[in-house]
């Protein structure tokens, strides 16, 4: 099987909690919450408080690589129950977690690979899709490293 | 105060395709039923709880509408599927507090109307972090038995034979959408939605709903029925917390261990089980984390059979579960609380009636393995007052 088409790239609900982390998406710049009392990484990077320690967290761009915790290739459009619409049209596909280097995990699509050879533990590097003009938010997909 | 509660009426909804009925019309429809199965009646309520998808704002419409004018608690505590298993803790506990003395938990749902999802739902701060790549329930859920696979060795052959239990029951149920026995063989011929999963590792989604009636203890020594104690109950609410994924354990780790400890009884003491069955993967996790077997070890566990009625080590779903039978409203956590009753009362269809059904356990799982979730657990029994 081979990816015949990109994937869609919807924009996102872009929300005052999310804002910041768009913004630096059109300029491909991928940020993940961290918190320096406890050094400890966040996502998704909607906080401006850490979840353990409750003290101040604020974006930081990370090494942006990782490794696949778990995936899928989604094949049948009736799997989209919700807000899926433009991924009608996409199956097959592959929806994974990936688990960054610097700890917590991201909910993203795998590309750049023959989704037969997606792989738990696969080493990956963040990717940007642009959902629209230069100044909109761009989708973190990843592909192997 | 009121002391120990009971559920002294149970009532499914018999219809599983529902187009020209309302949902305020279904409510009503297993509202009396269960009333009429406890022998009491709308004037008797002075407690109520549904979820806030109940047509109308929150659980006020459906008071107005039902005539529950003598109200002293409400609740709509919402946790997907498993709201209704939370529901039967929280009434248990208003009443042992003294806060009233019959209770209504009811449940009613139209798949053909989409999913009932929150009204805050839309706000969700992950929302913009999932929905643009494509995710969905399906998806989410095959992601868990990725890894569950990849960590433990479970197999698709596994994973299908809990179908095959639920099919096996289900066809002695009339009401089951799904009666045909099928096999293993079947379930991974079915087509891969997300894989792993196949079609047939998926529920049904139907129309329908349910409806209990739980009461104290006098209300119950009144009543000319057979009422089933509730002994133990506790929820808890599981996710990433900040990106800290684990896919391989659902939050019954902890609701199941507290309302263990509430009952005091363990897992072995356990001989009827009603697991929510949204997809095989659901029910092999709890199996793990409701202490049936080893973590890890739920394939092998169901790989004997342990899940098939009446005879199993684990009776469970004996009604065909929402892997057969039917999930009103995408919602499967009333439908496995009936069925408990029905066994603890010896009233479940003879083929699948568990012998000497003392005490069962109800787990549901609402929201999502993949992403976030809220789990009920509650432990009945048979013992009469």
């Amino acid at each position: 099987m081979t990816t015949r088409h990109e994937l869609p790239a919807p924009a996102p609900i872009v929300a005052p909690h999310s804002a910041d982390f768009w913004a630096a998406t059109a300029q491909e710049r991928f940020l993940v919450g961290h918190c320096p009392a406890c050094d400890q990484w966040f996502w998704p990077p909607t906080r401006s408080f850490c979840p353990r320690c409750a003290g101040p967290a604020s974006l930081r761009e990370p090494s942006g690589t990782g490794t696949v915790y778990s995936y899928t290739i989604v094949r049948a459009s009736g799997a989209i129950a919700l807000g899926g619409g433009p991924y009608q049209d996409a199956v097959p596909y592959v929806l994974a977690y990936v688990e960054l280097t610097e700890g917590p995990t991201v909910l993203t699509n795998i590309v750049g690979v023959d989704p037969e050879d997606v792989t738990i533990s696969l080493a990956v590097r963040v990717v940007f899709a642009r959902t629209g003009g230069p100044q909109d938010p761009a989708l973190p997909r990843f592909q192997p490293a | 105060m009121g002391g120990r509660a009971y559920i002294a009426g149970a009532f499914e909804h018999p219809g599983r395709y529902l187009p020209e009925a309302s949902l305020a019309q279904l409510h009503s429809e297993v509202v009396l039923g269960a009333l009429l199965d406890a022998g009491l009646t709308l004037a008797d309520v002075d407690g109520f709880l549904s979820t806030p998808d109940a047509p109308g704002f929150g659980v006020i419409t459906l008071a107005d509408y039902l005539g529950l004018d003598r109200l002293t608690f409400t609740d709509t505590t919402e946790t997907g599927g498993s709201a209704y298993v939370a529901h039967v803790g929280h009434a248990a506990m208003a009443i042992e507090v003294g806060l009233c003395s019959v209770v209504l938990i009811t449940m009613a749902g139209k798949f053909s109307s989409g999913l009932p999802m929150p009204s805050g739902y839309l706000d969700a701060p992950e929302l913009s972090f999932e929905i643009p790549f494509g995710t969905s329930l399906v998806p989410e859920y095959a992601l868990a038995a990725r890894r569950h696979m990849f960590e433990f060795g479970t197999t698709a052959e596994q994973l299908a034979e809990i179908k095959v239990a639920a099919s096996m029951s289900a066809r002695h149920n009339p009401n089951a959408v799904l009666r045909k026995v099928v096999t293993v063989e079947q379930v991974l011929d079915s087509p891969l939605i997300a894989d792993p999963l196949h079609k047939l590792d998926c529920c049904i989604n139907t129309d329908g709903g349910g409806a209990l009636v739980v009461v104290s203890e006098d209300v119950a020594r009144s009543l000319d029925r057979h009422c089933v104690a509730i002994r133990g109950h506790a929820t808890a609410i599981k996710g990433s917390f900040g990106g800290r994924t684990d896919l391989t354990y659902t939050a019954a780790v902890h609701s199941g261990a507290r309302a263990y400890g509430m009952a005091g009884v363990g897992p072995e003491d356990i001989d009827y089980a009603g697991l929510y069955d949204s997809f095989t993967i659901t029910v092999l996790e709890q199996l793990e984390d409701l202490g049936f077997c080893e973590k890890g070890k739920g394939g092998s566990f169901v790989e004997s059979g342990a899940l098939r009625s009446p005879d199993g080590s684990l009776p469970t779903n004996s009604d065909g579960g929402g892997l057969c039978n039917n999930h009103p409203g995408a919602r499967g956590g009333m439908p496995k609380l009936i069925e408990a009753v029905r066994q603890l009362r010896g009233e479940a269809t003879p083929e699948v009636q568990v012998r000497d059904c003392e005490i069962a356990l109800v787990n549901g799982i609402g929201g999502s393995l993949g992403t976030r979730m809220g789990s009920g657990t509650v432990v009945l029994g048979r013992e009469a007052i």
